[in-house]
């Protein structure tokens, strides 16, 4: 199978490690060749935060580059308009419908862009989620990255339970439960 | 089938460490490295630590060579200029058990105060360096760095970049294979290095790496993968990935030990070449080389010293193909903060109100710098906050250090900051030292230091005590405060910088990330009593943001109660409510 590109952007601590984790373990569990690569350190305290998945049957290099990828599964508005670029021409944006300014904005030296996901639909495949309201409702609202993971799933080829085994052996034991609802609740809103 | 598994480039390091039969590992945190020992500390056969600084962890590995185990010490880039000391000399004693040097260089600054090639070290100290591509390589090259440095009888630097260290790939797991411990034997000409011995080294390390270099051709893990002959690549690391992808036709010399160079195949692989590139991410240390041969070739005549490259870099570059890509859209940066609860943010509000420069160190804090809070002047290196402030006032006098203050964390004293102060003590300064004591090192990721009480291995022991510590050097102002606790510590604070006597006030308060409890209280705007004048919003908590009627509102998924907004709040706007 020929390589394909995924993004997970967001902001730092907003838990794109662990959707990365579930990525990686879901490429491996199908047979492929995989190779991800992350953000440690100190950009993770709250900057802008890029996770690359690339699967197939050979993957070179672990980035993926301008123009290349298949899915960008986006935690935050202004990140899904800052990596579309990314994005191949038939890409899909799965974009969590939340707003966290970044410290130019708080301090009012730069406006936060408006009508992100309208100008986005403009010009790119675009499913929005407002993952936080509905992780509210199932209880947990850390579980939101997993529910915005969920609606992304329908766009790759995995099987469904698949995805609730990996989940099953990657989350903490005691968040099991809520995690897999988080992804069947994504993916069923897809 | 040996069982599979998706390992990050740091964990796949700690895994061959395992596997080449390791059992004494030492290290400082340090981003891009710290992984390494974070995942070594799994395998119970090997003994591994925290040590205070990269110098001291080089010289636990050192020890643990010379009783005849294998051990690693891993660092960052600019780690490696702490334990450099040690290193250059060991070079010269070679080793008794294997022993490899770990150093994970950061094109790209992701998290580094400078981009310095580990690869221009190592030449300086002529010890061998072996680079992996991916995980799977990270695993099977330490193996093989380890019976380099016992075949060669020399300490081997395993470099690596952020690239590796932080993508994860799949790997082959493999057994543990035990080493024996080599029995002790007294050998003062090659293990005390006083100058009738070292000379004597000194011309042995020449003859090593003549001879490294001699046989390099047969290296296994330096290979020839011979394509179409119009181009041919001299390549190493991530590198590598980005020319397979970029020119999957063109022939490579991939070298696994990039120093010293396999010189009969790097001559016998470009004559067999149109034309030679050589595709290196920061310095052109390999391209040096190979034009030391007489060898034609392109490297940084097109390509930068500065950052990572990538495969549309090459495809542009290189072969001159026009990569087409969408504009990126213009938003607004989004720049690393200090976290909603920080209690940095508040010693740096008070520092701000008192109109005080800081003298900065290395850490979370350098964020510190930067708008809205303004007030790091300078970052040198670990420890240097201390020591810089001391050469301010021998510069211009006690007066004028007393708008001044270092700042420094409490990891980063343990580091390289105790010596700092010792000094400032011995010759007589006068300054205000804070040290920012949240009880972890938290820039890498919440590890442990002689301060908190608990080791890598997770016991529990007498943590050093920063009180007494300065304390013993003679410092009769020292003081513990809470910064969360503005008025107060804002009067202690201005009273200890206009003193001229030496102070040191810790600066005590968790890192906001290191207990993840569950949060029980936070903040709520009350809009009856907000008067819109955005006090609250002046210290830049992430957490606070203001609505479009012009009041605020605090984003109940970030705030954890810190208090700070509430404490500057003249109207009493901001309620604590129980969540």
């Amino acid at each position: 199978m020929a390589v394909k590109n995924i993004m997970i952007v967001g902001v730092g601590g907003q838990g794109t490690l662990l959707t990365s984790r579930i990525l990686g373990g879901i490429t491996l569990r199908a047979g492929y060749d995989v190779k991800l690569s992350e953000v440690h350190g100190m950009a993770q305290r709250g900057g802008s935060v890029v996770t690359y998945v690339r699967y197939g049957d050979k993957v070179n290099e672990p980035i993926v580059e301008e123009g290349q990828a298949d899915v960008l599964i986006a935690f935050e508005r202004l990140e899904a308009l800052r990596y579309a670029h990314f994005l191949k021409k038939d890409g899909v944006i799965i974009v969590n419908d939340q707003r966290i300014d970044p410290m130019p904005v708080v301090i009012g030296k730069a406006e936060y862009p408006e009508n992100i996901i309208e100008n986005l639909s403009s010009r790119y495949n675009v499913l929005s989620i407002d993952a936080m309201s509905v992780a509210k409702n199932l209880g947990n609202t850390r579980t939101f990255n997993v529910i915005v993971l969920g609606m992304a799933a329908k766009h790759m080829d995995f099987p469904v339970e698949d995805w609730i085994s990996v989940i099953e052996n990657t989350v903490p034991a005691k968040t099991v439960e809520i995690n897999k609802k988080a992804f069947m609740t994504g993916y069923e809103m897809a | 089938m040996a069982e599979k598994k998706i390992m990050l480039g740091n964990e796949a390091i700690a895994r061959g460490c395992y596997e080449a039969g390791v059992k004494v590992s030492a290290a400082y945190p340090g981003t891009p490295s710290t992984e390494i020992s974070e995942n070594i500390v799994k395998y119970d056969e090997i003994y591994a630590e925290w040590s205070p600084n990269e110098k001291v962890a080089m010289e636990v590995a050192i020890g643990a060579s010379l009783a005849g185990v294998r051990s690693v010490c891993s660092m960052k880039c600019v780690g490696l200029n702490v334990a450099a000391d040690p290193l250059f000399t060991m070079s010269y004693i070679g080793v008794t058990g294997g022993l490899v040097v770990v150093v994970a260089d950061d094109p790209g600054l992701y998290s580094s105060q400078n981009e310095q090639d580990t690869r221009a070290v190592a030449r300086a100290c002529k010890v061998p360096v072996i680079e992996p591509s991916d995980s799977s390589e990270a695993k099977e090259y330490i193996k093989y760095a380890f019976e380099l440095s016992e075949k060669y009888d020399t300490p081997v630097i395993f470099r690596t970049t952020t690239r590796l260290a932080h993508s994860q790939g799949v790997v082959e797991l493999n057994e543990r294979v035990e080493k024996e411990d080599i029995p002790y034997e007294k050998n003062i000409r090659k293990n005390v290095m006083m100058p009738g011995n070292a000379k004597v080294r000194h011309l042995y390390v020449e003859e090593r790496e003549n001879r490294m270099s001699a046989e390099a051709d047969a290296f296994p893990i330096n290979r020839i993968e011979m394509r179409d002959t119009k181009i041919g690549v001299i390549t190493s690391g991530i590198p590598y990935q980005y020319v397979r992808e970029a020119m999957p036709d063109a022939s490579v010399l991939k070298l696994g030990v990039v120093y010293p160079l396999p010189k009969d195949m790097v001559k016998d692989f470009a004559s067999k070449v149109d034309v030679l590139y050589v595709i290196e991410e920061l310095d052109p240390i390999i391209e040096e080389q190979v034009k030391a041969l007489g060898i034609e070739c392109h490297g940084k005549d097109l390509l930068t010293v500065q950052g990572e490259y990538s495969s549309n870099m090459l495809k542009e570059k290189v072969l001159g193909q026009s990569v087409s890509v969408n504009e990126p859209a213009n938003v607004p940066v989004r720049p690393p903060i200090l976290c909603p609860g920080c209690p940095h943010r508040a010693t740096f509000h008070v520092m701000k109100k008192l109109g005080l420069h800081g003298a900065g160190d290395i850490g979370c804090y350098t964020l510190g710098a930067v708008d809205p809070l303004g007030v790091v002047d300078t970052t040198v290196c670990m420890g240097a906050s201390i020591s810089t402030l001391h050469g301010m006032e021998k510069a211009r006098g006690k007066d004028y250090v007393k708008n001044w203050v270092a700042v420094i964390g409490d990891s980063t004293f343990m580091h390289t900051g105790v010596n700092s102060l010792m000094n400032m003590v011995y010759n007589q300064s006068t300054g205000t030292v804070i040290i920012l004591d949240n009880s972890t090192t938290g820039m890498t990721g919440h590890q442990d230091h002689a301060g908190t009480g608990k080791t890598l291995k997770g016991d529990i022991v007498n943590s050093i005590d920063l009180v007494k510590l300065c304390e013993g050097m003679g410092i009769s102002n020292v003081f513990v405060q809470s910064p969360l606790e503005i008025n107060e510590f804002e009067a202690l604070l201005k009273r200890e910088v206009s003193k001229d006597e030496l102070s040191v006030i810790i600066a005590k308060y968790p890192c906001a990330l290191l207990d993840k409890k569950k949060i029980t209280k936070q903040y709520k705007v009350d809009n009856e009593k907000c008067k819109k004048c955005g006090m609250c919003m002046k210290p830049g908590c992430p957490a606070i943001t203001k609505t479009a009627d012009g009041f605020v509102k605090v984003d109940d998924t970030l705030c954890n109660g810190c208090g700070l907004c509430a404490q500057l709040c003249k109207f009493g706007a901001l309620n604590l409510v129980e969540v």
